[in-house]
């Protein structure tokens, strides 16, 4: 089983909810597919989805909503299928 | 007025206080904690942090923009651009604390904020408006009616929608036989109404805006600006006065901008937002702006007349200045410096700063907020510095603005300075022969040959 790394394309705001009414994204322990949206991050006033990138299970969120993060930081982890 | 909180950052922040300070008034700067090294706090006599990074946890909460006014003996409030500067129930709050608002009374900003009852208002003081249908069109022969009336090409609009589905233009009566049924019942399928709104298709358009200044009782105007150069409606470059455009119209236009604000008792600097159509010479009415523009430098430049300072003195209850008092002399252009990177789709890009060398010289100004080994925050928007030459003529403004902009060097954050260099150097450029598309189709031209 191998250990995915989602990490953030640009450095911004991090949050796992596509706006702040809705529910978040994913949890840990849930499945999510390769194009299943996991996060939003902020910068400058734009929003960027990310997409998990492989599918498999939520391991752990790795920063916390509202957190600031860098380009290329891990955000959360995916143990992925197969 | 003796003490203002100014409810902004960044580079219109920093401009605010320069001008407070110009007056003689002390000034009180709010900030986020990002911000507790800004040189807007700096720059200010007193500051006082309203909350956590994210705008709407600090610059954007009412309550805590009052509790920094109450607690530093404020007595008036600068929203200036953005933020909270066209939220009309601060502008309420404020007077409601027994504060001076710099700005036009909540009650316009609400006439002016609601794009229907603009359009009243435009109406009510002989303004043009895009000519269109005031309510939904059913069929076809309704539709060729009023497709009549407002003539050729016109734009087809789903009354109950938004977000551009079942937008079509249409060039003539035949096309409109076909189109109207079509867009109808893309509006039904979408929105569960089929009615249509038609409108005159502008095709070659300049957005030309006029800025005005108010007492409450005499409004005069400041010429006017053209920012047709935008990118994805954001404007990247403006200047004053509007170019290619006759002394017929904009003597109408400006006398239309001052009617308009006559029309509500403006009080305050504001803008009316106009749609020029090039092939004809109209002009119509888009919105009014209740607040200082970003690009005000330009109109500046070209009279010599400190805006802000303005918007502070007829807050504090002074006349405006005769419009014979108001000259227009050369030309003044802006560029918009934001840290983004136009090799990746113009993304936003913040980060920590090194070396800054910003230009200077005759006729060249500068308003910015960054410093050396500063830091650019993701949570604000992209804007670093503006940009602002004034020439004798435009010639004289395009080939100093070359001059400037070669000097701009930041490091650290991708900034789009390159990209006006290269602008400057176009034949159309030069030539001012532009409007509200031709910046994209440029930058999309030039994305092909890379």
């Amino acid at each position: 089983m191998a250990r995915h790394e989602v990490v953030s394309p640009i450095p911004g705001i991090f949050y796992r909810r596509p706006d702040p009414d809705s529910d978040p994204f994913t949890d840990a322990g849930a499945h999510v597919d390769a194009d299943s949206p996991v996060c939003v991050v902020e910068v400058m006033k734009s929003f960027h989805t990310v997409p998990a990138g492989a599918a498999g299970t939520v391991v752990e969120f790795l920063v916390d909503n509202e957190d600031e993060v860098d380009a290329g930081q891990a955000v959360l982890v995916i143990e992925a299928d197969g | 007025m003796r003490r203002l909180l100014v409810a902004n950052r960044g580079e219109i922040a920093v401009r605010i206080i320069r001008a407070a300070r110009d007056l003689g008034i002390s000034t009180v700067a709010v900030h986020s904690t990002a911000d507790a090294e800004a040189p807007h706090v700096r720059l200010a006599d007193t500051a006082v942090e309203i909350g956590p990074a994210p705008a709407g946890k600090s610059y954007l909460v009412v309550d805590a923009i009052l509790e920094a006014a109450r607690s530093t003996g404020a007595d008036a409030v600068h929203p200036g651009y953005g933020f909270l500067s066209e939220r009309a129930g601060f502008a309420a709050a404020v007077a409601d604390a027994g504060l001076t608002w710099v700005g036009p009374d909540a009650s316009v900003i609400e006439q002016m904020g609601d794009k229907v009852r603009a359009r009243q208002v435009a109406s009510a003081a002989g303004v043009p408006t895009v000519p269109g249908t005031r309510d939904g069109v059913a069929d076809v022969a309704a539709a060729l009616a009023a497709a009549a009336e407002v003539s050729y090409p016109v734009m087809l609009k789903a009354a109950a929608g938004g977000g551009g589905r079942g937008i079509r233009v249409v060039e003539g009566e035949g096309e409109l036989r076909t189109a109207f049924p079509e867009a109808s019942r893309e509006a039904a399928g979408a929105f569960g109404d089929g009615r249509m709104y038609l409108e005159r298709f502008v095709r070659t358009a300049r957005h030309v805006e006029v800025q005005v200044l108010g007492d409450g009782t005499d409004v005069v105007h400041l010429y006017e600006r053209e920012c047709s150069l935008q990118r994805r409606r954001q404007k990247m470059v403006e200047e004053a006065p509007a170019p290619g455009i006759d002394e017929s119209v904009r003597s109408a236009m400006t006398g239309a901008a001052v009617r308009l604000g006559a029309q509500v008792g403006y009080r305050g600097a504001g803008t009316a937002e106009f749609l020029v159509d090039d092939a004809t010479g109209e002009f119509f009415f888009i919105e009014m702006n209740t607040r200082i523009q970003v690009e005000h430098p330009t109109t500046e430049l070209i009279t010599g007349i400190d805006l802000v300072v303005e918007q502070l003195r007829v807050a504090a209850g002074e006349t405006v200045p005769p419009q014979s008092a108001i000259p227009a002399r050369g030309c003044a252009l802006e560029f918009r410096v934001c840290a983004e990177d136009p090799t990746r789709d113009f993304m936003p890009s913040p980060g920590k700063l090194g070396r800054v060398v910003l230009p200077a010289g005759p006729w060249v100004r500068v308003d910015t907020w960054i410093e050396p080994d500063g830091t650019v925050p993701p949570y604000y928007d992209s804007l670093l510095a503006k940009v602002i030459v004034w020439g004798e003529d435009r010639e004289t403004a395009v080939r100093r603005s070359r001059r400037a902009l070669a000097e701009f060097a930041v490091e650290g954050v991708p900034t789009t300075v390159g990209l006006f260099v290269e602008l400057l150097d176009e034949p159309w450029f030069a030539a001012a022969e532009f409007g509200t598309g031709t910046l994209e189709q440029w930058l999309a031209e030039r994305k092909e040959r890379t």
